[in-house]
């Protein structure tokens, strides 16, 4: 069985996306079948393409201390820090062990990228306007530096950034600060903006799908982008008997190509297994495995027939993307959180957008909600660079 | 204050615009005058690969390498940390420039090579890596940052791991705001601690750093002008071969103390 001991505690969690600000918005959109992607309304150069907007960003203000920070990530990482109380659970927990006994290990693909895009349309000079040119936004780490600075912590604060892994790869990042001792608490997470750079790279890449994104449909036409952020509070599991648990991760390398999967999914199965050995877990352990399925023709393609022939047939499994959009460096943290509530409430989320699944998955692939204890579950994140994570979560009692 | 287990040094590589290697910053320290700059050569990329490849890529892969190839270990076998604190700012630059003027014209070659892990991505394809690779970053705190984290991994693991430090020269109008005036990479392959190999002992401790600086010169100067330069401490106290201590910033409030064991 799985080795409790080692096993970080998650002591608190959030998510927010296109599907709503909390934890409490997800499960009720999974839960309903509910999508939240929307017609681009984000990009002033019209792309046809639908998006995951997290609404209201443009109204949220940081405090005068924070505001060198200000743009359009930050304001949705501050959103999702001050829901389901997460902010209130990390000030006690610096409360409990002290703010330099508090990691900061967060994940991103373009952090503030957006704030640069901007600066570049109103260059003076050759110079940024005196507004944006700030140095606590302009590099990929501004937002660990960000959340660091806003939750006052003081411990060791990392940036991972992988393309799509990079909020999955923080899982095990954090778990090795705890096993060693560097830290009591790693706040864990991530998050990504909607930007020109991604919208219009993948559409340079023809990766974006003129419609709602349709994951593992015979039809789909690839990625809708989306936007979001979650954070969550890994601990040692002594002090926390009820929380559910991170069993072990699994990290790998496609070393096949930089923007296309290996075609026999060879670095994500080598992900998933080692997820599976370092939690103690078989195949059939599973119950839920939530999977990276972006719609795009290739990847879905790939993770079906490998997630067909490594799993059983009871198996449930699903890709939250259509619901939220590809939310890139922050799919990670978003799906992981979506992955936890799943085990909570017993709700495996459908797969929205799809009608007509790939044969290879159709039997374990949910297409709507369903209801069903679960006890074991995995998160599977693929990025660009062939760079694979794979988490295993349980409940407490299963752990 | 958080101690780690002595990690083993087992190989190492540099490159810097007048010392293209480690031996030739090893003279360039002990006073032999720098070499004339010359291009990274990244020659462990196919040559495809190589031409498409940006200079943050070639740079990064070039000290992998060198340092893999000092340490006798087979790169296949070896999981990588990549860290840098500003990615390919070049690319940055071109994009943003591009989304400025023309969103549409976005280059797909330019996006795919926009991400961190670019570098990470072409190395496992290089040398047919399958295992675990992360690309990293902590702004100036960079080299302290990913030396830390692939530390961990290799006492974690109990397996050698290869771990690169790059950034190249900021440009546009970048260089305000995430500033380095030159290119600067190294590697070093860390290994479980075991003789005859230099050690590394990693401590934690909840102080603002005043950080070490290099003694010679050119590395003084080169230190402050690249954030993976911060490493110019750690190599000039392996090129002296001598037990040593020295301080890095971790975080804003947080020291990283490394003592050198020869």
């Amino acid at each position: 069985m799985p080795r409790a001991d080692h096993a970080p505690a998650i002591t608190a969690c959030t998510v927010t996306s296109a599907l709503g600000v909390g934890c409490a918005a997800h499960r009720e959109a999974l839960a309903a079948g509910r999508g939240g992607l929307r017609p681009n309304d984000f990009t002033r150069t019209p792309l046809a393409c639908w998006i995951g907007r997290v609404a209201g960003l443009e109204d949220v203000s940081l405090p005068p201390p924070l505001a060198r920070f200000d743009s359009r990530t930050h304001r949705l990482a501050w959103r999702a820090l001050h829901a389901d109380g997460f902010d209130a659970a990390v000030a006690a927990a610096r409360a409990r062990h002290g703010p330099a006994r508090i990691a900061c290990v967060l994940g991103t693909s373009t952090s503030s990228i957006g704030a640069t895009e901007e600066a570049y349309t109103r260059l003076r000079q050759g110079r940024m306007p005196d507004d944006l040119r700030r140095r606590e936004i302009h590099h990929p780490h501004a937002l660990a530096a960000f959340v660091s600075a806003a939750l006052q912590l003081d411990g060791p604060a990392l940036t991972v950034s992988t393309a799509c892994s990079s909020s999955a790869k923080v899982f095990a990042a954090g778990a090795r600060l705890l096993r060693h001792g560097l830290a009591d608490a790693v706040l864990v997470g991530g998050a990504d903006s909607l930007c020109g750079s991604t919208l219009f790279g993948f559409n340079a890449l023809e990766l974006i799908a003129p419609e709602p994104c349709r994951p593992f449909d015979r039809a789909r036409r690839g990625l809708s982008i989306g936007e979001g952020a979650g954070f969550a509070l890994l601990e040692r599991a002594a002090a926390a008997s009820h929380a559910p648990r991170l069993l072990g991760c699994g990290e790998s390398s496609d070393a096949h190509h930089l923007s296309a999967p290996h075609p026999q999914g060879l670095g994500a199965r080598l992900a998933i297994t080692a997820a599976l050995t370092a939690a103690g877990l078989t195949p059939r352990d599973v119950d839920y495995l939530n999977l990276h399925g972006t719609a795009s023709p290739q990847n879905d393609a790939v993770e079906a027939t490998l997630v067909g022939a490594l799993f059983p047939r009871a198996l449930r499994a699903s890709s939250s993307k259509g619901a939220t959009g590809h939310t890139l460096g922050a799919a990670g943290i978003i799906e992981a959180v979506i992955t936890l509530l799943a085990l909570e409430h017993g709700l495996v989320p459908g797969t929205h957008g799809c009608r007509d699944p790939e044969p290879a998955i159709a039997a374990q692939l949910a297409l709507a909600p369903e209801s069903r204890p679960l006890r074991v579950a995995l998160s599977a994140s693929f990025g660009f660079g062939g760079s694979n994570a794979c988490l295993a979560f349980a409940r407490a009692e299963a752990a | 204050m958080s101690a780690v287990p002595a990690v083993g040094v087992r190989g190492i590589g540099v490159w810097t615009p007048a010392a293209p290697s480690w031996p030739a910053l090893q003279a360039l320290l002990a006073g032999i005058a720098p070499e004339p700059e010359m291009a990274p050569s990244a020659r462990i990329l196919a040559a495809g690969e190589r031409r498409r490849a940006p200079l943050s890529v070639r740079l990064a892969v070039e000290v992998a390498a060198q340092a893999v190839q000092a340490s006798g270990l087979a790169a296949a076998t070896l999981p990588t940390v990549f860290a840098s604190a500003y990615g390919d700012s070049t690319i940055t630059d071109e994009l943003a420039r591009t989304l400025a003027s023309a969103p549409t014209q976005v280059s797909p070659t330019r996006f795919t090579h926009s991400v961190l892990n670019a570098a990470a991505g072409h190395w496992s394809m290089a040398v047919g890596c399958h295992a675990a690779s992360s690309a990293v970053c902590a702004g100036e705190s960079t080299f302290a940052a990913g030396l830390l984290e692939a530390t961990l991994q290799v006492v974690d693991s109990g397996h050698p791991l290869l771990f690169v430090a790059s950034d190249i020269a900021t440009i546009g109008a970048l260089v305000d705001v995430a500033p380095a005036a030159l290119s600067f990479a190294c590697a070093l392959v860390l290994a479980p601690a075991s003789d005859p190999a230099p050690r590394l002992r990693l401590r934690t401790r909840s102080a603002i750093a005043r950080e070490s600086l290099p003694r010679q010169l050119q590395a003084a100067a080169w230190y402050k002008q690249n954030p993976c330069a911060r490493s110019l401490t750690l190599l000039e106290a392996l090129a002296r071969g001598t037990p040593s201590r020295l301080r890095l910033a971790l975080a804003p409030a947080l020291t990283l103390d490394i003592e050198i064991e020869a």
